[in-house]
């Protein structure tokens, strides 16, 4: 049974980064995007079915870094620099939004 | 062309420990395990994809603003994820059966 679900992902997995890196007709920024929104599903997986609330404040954390990185290499891909000035204005505001989940599952209020 | 080599080299590694990081986030069975290995590896992704577009651009506006997107993440996720894996354990988040020891709450049942 475990060695099949392996197998099985494994397989998916394999047959999705040849479609993504030698079947797919793009430049190689194209390709790694591709990666990160993939990454990114995960993350939305986790968000969907996580257990308990902090699973899912993890999960939104980890989606704000990869969109940091995703915006880099957009703005490589497209030549423009605000870009750049959206990533570092994600990064405040998602470590902002952390902490103040942060707080609220512990049970105090923001401003404690 | 060893900028260009070098650059492309730290994207791979960056945008390879970001999947890994969300591969963790997804296989893990525990919200402190899922935090480790999330928080870890994708701040290494980010930071080195970040760190490969800078040597891609060179001293330009873009560069600058992906150097202080490294300084920022690297100041700012390990204080997200200590906050939120503190919150987490005092709201009694269940741990993997699995556990050995949890040292921190000997702790507090020894203060209170």
């Amino acid at each position: 049974m475990k060695v099949i679900r392996w197998g099985t992902g494994l397989l998916i997995l394999g047959a999705l980064g040849y479609l993504n890196f030698f079947v797919l007709q793009a430049p190689l920024l194209v390709s790694l995007i591709n990666v990160c929104l993939f990454s990114a599903l995960f993350v939305l997986y986790r968000v969907v079915r996580g257990p308990s609330s902090a699973d899912r404040i993890i999960a939104v954390d980890i989606l704000g870094i990869l969109i940091i990185g995703m915006l880099a290499l957009l703005g490589r891909f497209y030549k423009q620099g605000f870009f750049m000035d959206i990533a570092l204005i994600w990064a405040l505001l998602s470590f902002i939004a952390s902490l103040a989940f942060a707080k609220t599952l512990e049970g105090r209020r923001i401003d404690d | 062309m060893i900028r260009q080599v070098a650059g492309t080299i730290f994207i791979f590694i960056g945008v390879g420990f970001d999947f890994l990081g969300v591969l963790g986030l997804i296989r893990l069975p525990d919200v402190y395990n899922r935090l480790q290995a999330a928080t870890k590896c994708v701040t290494f992704g980010t930071a080195g994809l970040l760190l490969g577009v800078f040597i891609l651009e060179g001293f330009t506006s873009f560069g600058f603003k992906a150097l202080l997107g490294i300084a920022f993440v690297f100041l700012s996720s390990p204080v997200a994820a200590h906050a939120i894996s503190r919150a987490a354990h005092r709201s009694r988040v269940p741990l993997a059966p699995e556990t050995v020891v949890d040292m921190y709450k000997a702790d507090r049942d020894a203060k209170s």
